[in-house]
């Protein structure tokens, strides 16, 4: 798939001395939801600001869509919208106002059809001449989103869009943006659930003290580093491991009536047959079992937690 | 060029303008009214002529001026200011608007806003003296340039100002004094020679002398000199302006 974003080489140093990216580099395939995942403070919207021209680059480059971010800044932000993660708005503005302001300030001709429909679909509509101070916290966030798309970009960056946002309206930001991506847009979104990765992702960036650690499929992704775990309830409580199971490295649980079998769900051979085998020759009988796949939380957790 | 994003951030910003209308138009009434009430009235019936103008129509040019440097200085570094405190100038540095175009809109309706204030100022005058504007085309030069100029160093301050005590700072203890100091309730010639020439090291007065002589054709200096030294601040407004972009100082990190 053709890249709409290309970042190279991108570093970034504060003023203060902070590092907070190193080396970034990182394509973003048109049409794609992409995820950047990373604990606080691993650069995630330092990466995003940069992108969308907040954030002056120390060093490497960004091309948006084939257009450099500092030389042709005009093509590629009136490309991008972006939701920040802070909830700024401006108090005093009606929805209304505020939506026709940004609208013409990424210079498109006012089109009163494209505002409401954007309102309506945020469920909005009902406040549009109510002051953006008298919005409840979810209702700023959808304003924020509606904001962002009444230019209508082609990429849509959504920093931390769930944050701090109730169980149903994080369900309908979801789906807003699964409609999104089916008109073609490009979306990408920080996150530090990872459910929310899990869920809308098709790709995944793990950012860590400012490097991108991994950038991968989600499916590849849960696929390759995903461990799998064998859980086999005994009949009898085990006291001590046979030695003919030692090669199997099992480890028991609930005070011996559990054994773990932990194995990769990729190799071919998973050994399981001879491990049940061994267990019947060594007079062990079990009552259940189950297996169960690592989340991405815990291939996320892995990942960052390898990094000194 | 972006026309479309220089008139959303001019009119949102004279919509600020609209809420805060009541208090734009009823303030600057009253405190020229006060101002004649004192100096024109009370102090001003003692002092009764300079240079052949009744004292409370002398003072009309400088109290405009007074008006029209404080206000454009503090409507253009609120304009500015406010969104760097709030954190809605993640939108402008992320808009396809160049700097120029930012300076335009913002700039612009702040000076806007305050040729309305001078407007309103002289319309008030009218009511308690006789006004005489002998070059109506240079006084709304004058009046236009200022109001540029200043809102430029509005904008400048906006931009400076990591606090509100900053952003009151200068118009408080530098423009007002100035203003004062320069001119707008008395004629230089009125003053010891040593402070005359002291008066010469402030910049609004030629501000004033020039405006002062747009209406009357009475100026304490030459009023090509006072033409030049507004271009002179406007130019230094300029590249202070075009430095902050260039840099991104306190606006871009």
């Amino acid at each position: 798939m053709q890249s709409v974003i290309s970042v190279s080489n991108l570093s970034k140093t504060y003023a203060s001395g902070l590092h907070a990216l190193k080396n970034i580099n990182l394509e973003i395939r048109s049409g794609e939801i992409f995820a950047l995942l990373g604990p606080n403070g691993a650069g995630k919207t330092t990466l995003i600001s940069t992108i969308c021209g907040i954030v002056n680059p120390t060093q490497g480059s960004v091309t948006v869509a084939g257009h450099d971010i500092i030389k042709d800044y005009r093509a590629t932000r009136s490309l991008i919208g972006l939701v920040p993660q802070e909830l700024t708005t401006d108090s005093f503005e009606t929805v209304w106002a505020t939506v026709s302001f940004s609208r013409g300030l990424f210079g498109k001709a006012p089109n009163p059809a494209h505002l409401e429909k954007i309102l309506r679909e945020l469920s909005l509509w009902a406040k549009k001449d109510s002051k953006i101070m008298t919005l409840s916290g979810g209702m700023k966030r959808r304003l924020l989103i509606a904001k962002a798309l009444s230019h209508e970009p082609r990429i849509l960056f959504l920093d931390e869009p769930t944050a701090g946002v109730d169980v149903e309206l994080r369900r309908d930001m979801w789906e807003l943006v699964r409609t999104l991506r089916s008109t073609g847009v490009t979306i990408i979104l920080t996150t530090h659930y990872i459910d929310e990765a899990e869920e809308m992702a098709d790709r995944i960036g793990v950012i860590s003290n400012g490097e991108i650690i991994l950038v991968e499929e989600k499916t590849a992704l849960m696929h390759k580093l995903g461990k799998k775990q064998l859980t086999l309830q005994l009949q009898h409580a085990l006291v001590s491991m046979p030695e003919s199971l030692a090669a199997y490295h099992l480890s028991l649980a609930s005070d011996g009536n559990e054994l773990i079998y932990t194995y990769d769900s990729q190799t071919e051979l998973t050994n399981i047959p001879g491990l049940l085998k061994a267990l019947n020759d060594a007079g062990i009988a079990f009552k259940d079992l189950h297996t169960t796949q690592s989340s991405l939380e815990d291939i996320f957790v892995n990942l960052v937690r390898k990094e000194p | 060029m972006n026309l479309h994003a220089v008139r959303a951030i001019y009119a949102f910003e004279m919509a600020r303008t609209r809420r805060t209308l009541f208090q734009s138009i009823v303030s600057p009434v009253i405190s020229t009214s006060l101002y004649f009430v004192v100096f024109g009235a009370a102090i001003g019936s003692r002092i009764s002529e300079v240079d052949g103008i009744t004292y409370g129509a002398f003072i009309v040019p400088g109290l405009i001026m007074l008006s029209l440097l404080t206000q454009s200085v503090s409507n253009a570094s609120f304009g500015i200011y406010f969104p760097k405190f709030t954190g809605t100038i993640y939108e402008l540095l992320s808009a396809p608007v160049s700097y120029f175009e930012i300076v335009v809109s913002y700039v612009g309706a702040a000076a806007t806003k305050s040729i309305l204030l001078g407007t309103i100022i002289l319309v008030t005058a009218e009511l308690f003296v006789s006004v005489r504007i002998d070059h109506p085309v240079w006084m709304v030069l004058f009046l236009v340039l200022t109001a540029v100029t200043f809102s430029l160093l509005g904008f400048i301050i906006g931009v400076w100002a990591d606090n509100f005590e900053k952003l009151q700072f200068v118009p408080l203890i530098i423009i007002t004094p100035l203003t004062f100091l320069g001119g707008s309730f008395y004629s230089i010639h009125m003053l010891p020679p040593f402070w005359q020439s002291v008066t010469l090291l402030n910049p609004v007065f030629y501000l004033v002398s020039g405006f002062r002589w747009s209406f009357y054709s009475l100026a304490d200096v030459g009023v090509s000199i006072s033409v030049a030294m507004t271009f002179v601040f406007l130019a230094i407004c300029l590249v202070i302006v075009a430095w902050i972009f260039r840099t991104g100082y306190r606006i871009k990190t």
